[in-house]
């Protein structure tokens, strides 16, 4: 993603308390920055996530809220000279300590990505490669069980029950990516992060994603990164504002979408920039 | 332009349905089934290329038990592990290699197995191919496993795959097609091979299977049946070249089939 260097040249205070939506942070990053070799993309980020509420990133495209997104799962570290400052605490512990597994730590935090990526293999192999990797079962049935429950979960079991042995590929753009979804479920994540994940759909499939989303939410800490504010204000509790690599601010959607406290989310939801 | 694209595909084309339709008209005449199946036998008496048909084929096998799996493992090195300096001078070595003249391959496996061994063979004429065969596959492998989508590998890490099992699960897998048929493009290559063989397999007038006795191929009976002088032997050549151009085709259609896409 590209990324600008200006600075902006309205000087934004750090947000203050976080929102007091849940009880315990889930998430908590604390002065995050990150670099793609010299270019800085975020700068002294913090925030709390708290459990199973859904989170919203909103901001224009380059503003740094995929690549924070990333961070969360250390997907950035399969990039190439990047570098990060500061902590991401999960259950208060700190997934960029030395030593810490990220295997692991991305079978806890699933990601669902922009465009839908399934494996060319069979709807059913799709959904298993994460429980088969991680080896959470021995038993076939069992298996097939967490296969159903995940598929289920992602709205798409009805729609493939009896084609689990076709090809992923055969699937529509809405399908697969709830398929996506349910590859992600399956191996059950703590938090779920999801990239712009209707941006490529039309909207009766966009819509289902959401309805999802929704249902989601009460098992899952789920973040999404959406540049549909509409969609933002549909589906979250909680939404974020960043600009340039920085967060100006946080707070309860309601609030963030009718009297936001910065004069910046103000001018970005009402359309005069971005 | 539309005009002279299609003059020059014309010509191309025409080129090797040319060379198609004469080795079939000058070949066919003498194609019988005891000449596919029959030892060769001195000028007058008939004879066949069944041997060098069976030579030919274990040559191919040996070469590729030995190059297929090192030339895949190079390509997977290439494009998943390695990484900088490293494997940018891996990269020109298997290059460079590609563009070694296979007589020279033929000469060098004559100083290192021929001569200590002491005896032309099967085994000899098989790792010569093979040598020919791993940049081939190399480099396709490495092409091939570059194509694979960056959101596919993701996919696969995003869900805890450790990067071992996200190339053996997911991305060679995706790019399995391909490989394949990089595979049987260094096959139908070393196949059509005769220098590496003169002076590694050598040739045979008999059946055999053995890996430690010289065996016959067909390039190289074509090859000894053109140089003699005798109109039979011509004729003979004329027919292997037919057989053999038959063998290439058939492998390429075999993989076409074998590796259609199923997902």
């Amino acid at each position: 993603m590209p990324v600008q260097t200006v600075a902006p040249k309205i000087q934004v205070k750090a947000p203050e308390a976080q929102p007091s939506t849940s009880s315990k942070a889930k998430v908590a990053v604390r002065n995050l920055d990150f670099f793609y070799g010299r270019v800085q993309a975020l700068h002294n980020i913090s925030l709390d996530i708290p459990e199973r509420i859904v989170m919203a990133f909103i901001g224009p495209s380059g503003c740094g809220k995929s690549t924070f997104l990333r961070t969360l799962n250390r997907m950035n570290d399969v990039i190439p000279a990047t570098r990060v400052g500061g902590q991401v605490l999960i259950d208060d512990h700190d997934i960029y300590a030395p030593g810490t597994d990220v295997v692991e730590l991305r079978r806890r935090v699933g990601m669902v990505f922009q465009k839908s990526n399934p494996f060319p293999k069979s709807i059913f192999d799709n959904v298993a490669y994460g429980l088969r990797i991680n080896r959470v079962t021995n038993s076939s049935s069992e298996l097939a069980d967490r296969v159903e429950e995940a598929l289920k979960d992602a709205a798409l079991w009805n729609e493939v029950k009896d084609r689990l042995k076709t090809s992923a590929l055969s699937l529509s753009g809405g399908q697969q990516q709830r398929l996506c979804i349910a590859r992600a479920l399956a191996i059950r994540p703590e938090v779920l992060l999801m990239d712009e994940p209707a941006s490529a759909l039309d909207p009766i499939a966009t819509s289902k994603i959401e309805e999802l989303i929704f249902d989601l939410k009460k098992q899952y800490t789920i973040v999404i990164v959406t540049h549909n504010m509409q969609q933002a204000a549909r589906v979250s509790d909680t939404t974020a504002f960043f600009l340039l690599g920085k967060l100006i601010e946080v707070n309860a959607t309601e609030k963030m979408f009718t009297a936001p406290n910065e004069k910046l989310t103000e001018d970005y939801i009402t359309g005069r920039f971005g | 332009m539309t005009s002279l694209t299609a003059l020059c595909t014309l010509l191309a084309v025409s080129a090797l349905l040319i060379i198609i339709s004469y080795i079939a008209w000058k070949g066919i005449g003498s194609l019988s089934f005891q000449f596919l199946t029959d030892s060769p036998k001195p000028v007058g008496e008939g004879g066949g290329i069944g041997n060098a048909i069976l030579g030919s084929l274990v040559l191919l096998l040996i070469s590729s038990v030995f190059g297929l799996p090192l030339g895949i493992c190079v390509g997977i090195y290439l494009s998943e592990v390695g990484k900088g300096r490293l494997a940018g001078v891996v990269r020109f070595i298997v290059d460079t290699l590609t563009g070694i003249p296979s007589i020279v391959t033929g000469v060098f496996v004559y100083a290192v197995l021929v001569l200590p061994m002491k005896h032309f063979s099967a085994l000899a004429g098989g790792v010569a191919l093979a040598l020919i065969m791993i940049p081939i596959v190399a480099r396709t492998t490495e092409e091939m496993l570059k194509l694979v989508p960056h959101s596919l590998r993701e996919g696969a890490l995003a869900l805890g795959a450790p990067q071992w099992r996200m190339t053996m699960g997911v991305i060679i897998p995706a790019a399995a097609p391909g490989i394949a048929t990089g595979a049987m493009l260094a096959i139908a290559r070393v196949s059509g091979e005769t220098a590496p063989l003169l002076f590694t397999a050598f040739g045979s007038r008999f059946f055999t299977t053995s890996l430690n006795e010289p065996i016959a191929s067909l390039t190289v009976q074509i090859y000894n049946y053109a140089l003699s002088p005798y109109d039979e032997w011509h004729a003979q050549a004329w027919a292997a070249t037919l057989v053999l151009m038959t063998l290439v085709l058939g492998i390429n259609i075999m993989v076409r089939f074998l590796t259609r896409k199923k997902f």
